[in-house]
């Protein structure tokens, strides 16, 4: 791991240190608690069924012979959850309609894919619930399907909702479509910016949707009280996020829903919503019983989301001098069964890297007959930024340039418009850039059948809503109970930040993801937010600690508190009384306690912004074996600003994880239908995610352009690193073969055929 | 639901009649690494597991001045750790080294890959190219079976009720002789065959080919024997052209499906591309053994 520090600080003790996680030793001795390691005395097991059909109407369920079944003690179908008002709420970005939700929690009026819940049952044992799912009878209607974007976009496409009007078209469509809604952002004169163009470059480009691919499959919990009180164990990146929904997907009040966040096995975005939750609470409110669901791998890649696969047309207009002028982009997302793909994110993302002063982008959400996509590391910016720093590689090479160096006369600084309304406000992307340029390997000579390729990415990264409780041992040791799910190291670096600012060891902290009834609101772990926003809490808390310290050793010393100051952990006597007593430890005042006013505790709430964006700069180097088409990645050297690392190697795992997710986004991952629009590989086995032998080590460069909003700089890291690598491996392929593959996943069989279609001429 | 009967037995004799006297569906449980996928998948629903772990035959490598027999249930980690079967086999060895992980072929064995009936089986090409015999024990008694003719179609075999392959019989190599298997994936381990092409070739004293045999998987609905393709490796020096011919032999020999682990035409082109490259380690395997 090599590191660039842009602006050195003063020197910190625990922040920039990479010490042993607070949850390792449970997860390596396979004590830790998951979702599905969570019984209850009289638990029984849940069960769904799922839709064969990829897109039927549902005629009758009849569940009279499964209710029958000994053992069987609840069933429930779409009759059970209470219908939804049909609105978007929160955030356009990120706007959901529970009409939507409560219809892919269980099918109603028809089933819109393969795998789309219908019924469920809860059993005492995991036999029989699978038996009583075979006794449910389900008429359906066959109805005709459409899987891919550009099919689905065609008039004569089936439609999967028959009123379904596009949104954001003046004045609306008359038709209905399978379009849900069309977004455009345009600045400056685009029309006149490809007139003043000396080189105009155009490309269309395809991407399949891909699966989050976590290890661990969804799980849950749930129990019910006869008062109705229900208490949640979910494997979730944010159980305040699965409160809400519950609440609202069931008509439960929120503060009689108690939900634990488990230990989580992966979720990079896939974990941000509800699948059986409302369906393991529903069937213990019906059964009087702890009911508990586990989905299988099966039901993962066929019930619950990938990201969008995507068609985009990318257009740049370029002077010779290396200048861009002007950018446009069209792009069609799916988004799966129901509305709302991260296509406004695309379209927001893709040309963010660059100073251009024309630009316009066009985005549609489109549905089709495939699971309902949910966030996936970084959402939407991958699949633009494949389709853009493609683009942007073939426009440096019409001109001659060499790619890094064009993007870098491009880079957006402080104070760029961005096509959507923002202007950046960080420094970071030049020094990222520069920092992957000085890397040797950038320049090293390349072997036959090899090719380099390089590109960027960008990531709005996250701030909102997160709580922090700080308490106080008598023993000098402190709990930091926060409202964020571990998914990425979090616990280590919210102890590091506490450590570090209340002046004790790491090892006194005990960082928890306390439950929805313990600690405040917080939003899900999501958007590389965490270690900003919910750190920003605990340091707030930890201040609030120091100041209450501070106002004890005045009490000890019988002083004014406007003379006690707080330095490296221990209280000192300042300004007029200073010398006048020794100093006093955080554990000599934690152990006082009692005599000084009793518990210290802290609680801090925060609506973080002005966090910094995630920016990466990556190179590879790929060979390619002209015979079978298969692509080694040789070397991967990837760079990210990290505004200030916190723990250095978690950084660089995040950096490596996302890059490792990208090469399986680029060079196998996909979803393989049949004529049925039946899913054939639901599993890890056909579903080709990396294993460890496809890959060289990833070289990390982590450079660190403080983010001034934060106590110790920090920026999220978690997903600026996903957004290159399809690009920077397409590239590669590009420079190694002379040919450029415009479709995901750049597999063997589709590198043989550009081959021979190259050797044709 | 039904009650599933497990018995393992300690003979061949007693297996055979547990299956022959099955009353509903019966299923030979080796190492399970494909058996008990299908179970909990729904794809099968046996009546009767027979374990054959515990019978001396089918788990035992027995070394014979050069002739080898080793059991229908020895785990492939076995195959691969015994040092002078791994000197005289590295074909098969290449084989069974490739399925899984180490893990599953700890459990993983030849016999269960062979009646498992997979085109795209791992163990096998190398075994047919190696001109391996299966001893196939059933109630009328023992046959010696060449491996190629028990697989007959995806998950169908030429056994018949109640028979048992219990061991497999690769003879005595001739001296400048090579074998080697290698395989087309997406990825470069855990993964199921594209195609795979397992050649087994011996040369003369003047370093011409005399006798050759070479297998392909994964490109029909079994391992196929392809004749024509060793045909064109004896008599050279499996020079370039040679070897070109032979790929070619093979590529026409194909008859795959497009599924979704390949299409055909992909299929077809990488099988002779895996049959040459396969050809060329045999070859230096065999020039290293003169």
């Amino acid at each position: 791991m090599a590191s660039v520090i842009v602006h050195p600080e003063k020197e910190l003790k625990v922040v920039g240190t990479s010490p042993v996680r607070p949850d390792g030793v449970p997860k390596v001795t396979g004590l830790a608690q998951y979702g599905a390691d969570f019984s209850l005395p009289g638990m029984l097991w849940g069960k769904i069924l799922r839709s064969p059909h990829a897109h039927a109407r549902i005629r009758s369920i009849d569940t009279s012979k499964a209710q029958a079944l000994p053992g069987v003690k609840a069933v429930m179908t779409s009759a059970d959850l209470p219908e939804q008002k049909f609105e978007y709420v929160g955030p356009e970005r990120v706007a959901v309609n529970f009409w939507h939700m409560t219809r892919n929690i269980m099918a109603r009026e028809k089933v819109l894919y393969e795998g789309h819940a219908v019924a469920a049952v809860a059993a005492t044992t995991p036999a029989i619930a699978e038996e009583a799912l075979k006794l449910i009878e389900v008429d359906y209607e066959v109805l005709p399907h459409v899987i891919d974007v550009d099919e689905a976009m065609k008039p004569e496409a089936p439609l999967l909702f028959e009123d379904m009007i596009t949104r954001g078209i003046d004045p609306p469509p008359k038709e209905p479509s399978n379009v849900s809604k069309r977004i455009e952002y345009k600045m400056g004169d685009i029309a006149a910016g490809f007139a003043a163009a000396d080189e105009i470059v155009e490309l269309s480009f395809k991407t399949k949707p891909v699966h989050q691919g976590y290890i661990e499959p969804h799980a849950t919990l749930a129990r019910t009280d006869a008062d109705g009180q229900v208490e949640l164990w979910v494997s979730s990146q944010g159980h305040f996020v699965v409160r809400t929904m519950v609440c609202r997907l069931l008509g439960i009040k929120t503060a009689d829903l108690r939900v634990h966040a488990a230990e989580i096995g992966g979720a990079f975005g896939g974990k941000t919503v509800v699948y059986v939750e409302p369906v393991a609470v529903t069937l213990s409110r019906k059964s009087g019983h702890p009911v508990k669901i586990m989905m299988s791998r099966e039901e993962v890649f066929r019930g619950t989301g990938p990201t969008s696969g995507a068609s985009m047309t990318i257009k740049i207009g370029v002077m010779k001098d290396g200048d861009i002028v002007a950018a446009d982009a069209l792009m069609k997302y799916q988004a799966g069964a129901f509305p709302t793909s991260p296509v406004m994110n695309g379209l927001m993302c893709g040309f963010a890297p660059y100073d251009i002063p024309n630009v316009r982008t066009i985005g549609y959400d489109v549905v089709c007959n495939r699971p309902k996509t949910v966030a996936y590391r970084a959402p939407g910016s991958p699949i633009s930024a494949y389709a853009v720093e493609s683009t942007m590689d073939a426009a440096a090479k019409k001109i001659g340039m060499d790619p890094l160096q064009f993007r870098l006369k491009n880079i957006a600084k402080p104070g760029t418009q961005l096509v959507y309304g923002a202007k950046i406000a960080h420094e970071g992307f030049a020094e990222t850039l520069q920092a992957l340029q000085r890397h040797p390997g950038y320049t090293k000579p390349l072997g036959k059948n090899q090719g380099r390729g390089m590109a960027v990415g960008y990531w709005f990264n996250g701030g909102g809503e997160s709580s922090a409780t700080v308490h106080v041992n008598e023993d000098g040791s402190a709990v930091v109970a926060t409202g964020s799910p571990d998914i990425g190291g979090s616990r280590a670096s919210t102890a590091q930040m506490a450590a570090e600012t209340l002046g004790i060891e790491y090892e006194r902290v005990r960082p928890i993801i306390a439950d929805t009834n313990s600690v405040g609101y917080t939003q899900a772990t999501g958007g590389s937010r965490v270690t900003y926003a919910t750190g920003r809490a605990v340091i707030g808390a930890c201040n609030k600690v120091i100041a209450e310290m501070c106002a004890r050793a005045a009490k000890i010393w019988k002083i004014d508190v406007e003379d006690v100051i707080w330095e490296d952990g221990f209280a000192r006597p300042a300004g007029k009384r200073a010398g006048e007593f020794p100093p006093l430890s955080f554990k000599d005042i934690a152990s006082k306690r009692t005599a000084t006013g009793g518990p210290i505790v802290a609680a801090s709430a925060i609506n973080a912004d002005g966090q910094g964006p995630g920016f990466a700069a990556q190179f590879c180097d790929v060979e390619v074996d002209p015979e079978t088409g298969q692509v080694k990645i040789l070397r991967y050297v990837a760079a990210q600003d990290a505004g200030r690392a916190v723990h250095p190697k978690y950084v660089e795992g995040q950096i490596q994880g996302g890059v490792v997710q990208g090469i399986g986004w680029a060079l196998n991952e996909e979803y393989i239908y049949d004529r049925n629009g039946k899913l054939e590989n639901p599993g890890f086995l056909d579903y080709r995610i990396p294993v460890a032998s496809d890959l060289p080590m990833i070289e990390t460069i982590v450079v660190e352009v403080p983010n001034p909003n934060h106590p110790y700089g920090v920026k999220g890291v978690a997903e600026a690193n996903i957004v290159p690598p399809m690009a920077a491996i397409a590239n590669a392929i590009e420079n190694a073969i002379g040919r450029r593959l415009t479709e995901l996943p750049m597999s063997p069989p589709k590198v043989l055929a550009a081959l021979d279609a190259e050797q044709r001429g | 639901m039904h009650e599933m009967r497990y018995e393992a037995p300690k003979t061949l004799a007693a297996a055979v009649s547990l299956l022959a006297g099955a009353s509903g569906q019966a299923r030979v449980l080796a190492g399970g690494t494909d058996l008990l996928i299908q179970m909990r998948g729904g794809r099968v629903d046996p009546e009767l597991l027979v374990d054959i772990k515990g019978i001396p035959e089918m788990t035992s490598i027995v070394a014979d001045n050069g002739v080898f027999r080793f059991g229908a249930a020895v785990p492939c980690m076995e195959l691969v750790e015994h040092e002078a079967f791994a000197k005289a086999w590295p074909g098969v060895i290449d084989g069974a080294n490739l399925i899984g992980s180490i893990q599953v072929r700890g459990r993983a064995t030849a016999g269960g890959n062979l009646c498992n009936a997979s085109p795209a089986a791992d163990t096998v090409p190398a075994l047919i190219a190696a001109g391996a015999t299966v001893s196939v024990v059933g109630s009328n008694g023992r046959r010696e079976v060449p491996v190629e003719d028990i697989a007959t179609g995806p998950g169908k075999t030429s056994l018949v009720r109640g028979e048992i392959v219990a061991s497999f019989l690769l003879p005595r190599r001739p001296p400048r002789s090579g074998d080697a298997y290698l395989r087309f994936i997406p990825r470069t381990e855990m993964d199921i065959a594209v195609v795979g092409a397992g050649i087994n070739l011996t040369l003369d004293e003047a370093g011409v080919c005399s006798q050759a045999r070479v297998c392909i998987g994964a490109v029909a609905e079994r391992a196929l024997l392809v004749r024509e393709a060793a045909a064109a490796l004896i008599g050279t020096k499996v020079d370039a052209e040679a070897l070109q011919r032979m790929a070619a032999a093979v590529s026409a020999a194909c008859r795959p499906i497009d599924d979704k682990r390949g299409t055909k035409e992909y299929r077809i082109k990488v099988a002779g591309v895996m049959a040459r490259r396969a050809a060329q380690i045999a070859l230096d395997r065999a020039r290293r053994k003169n």
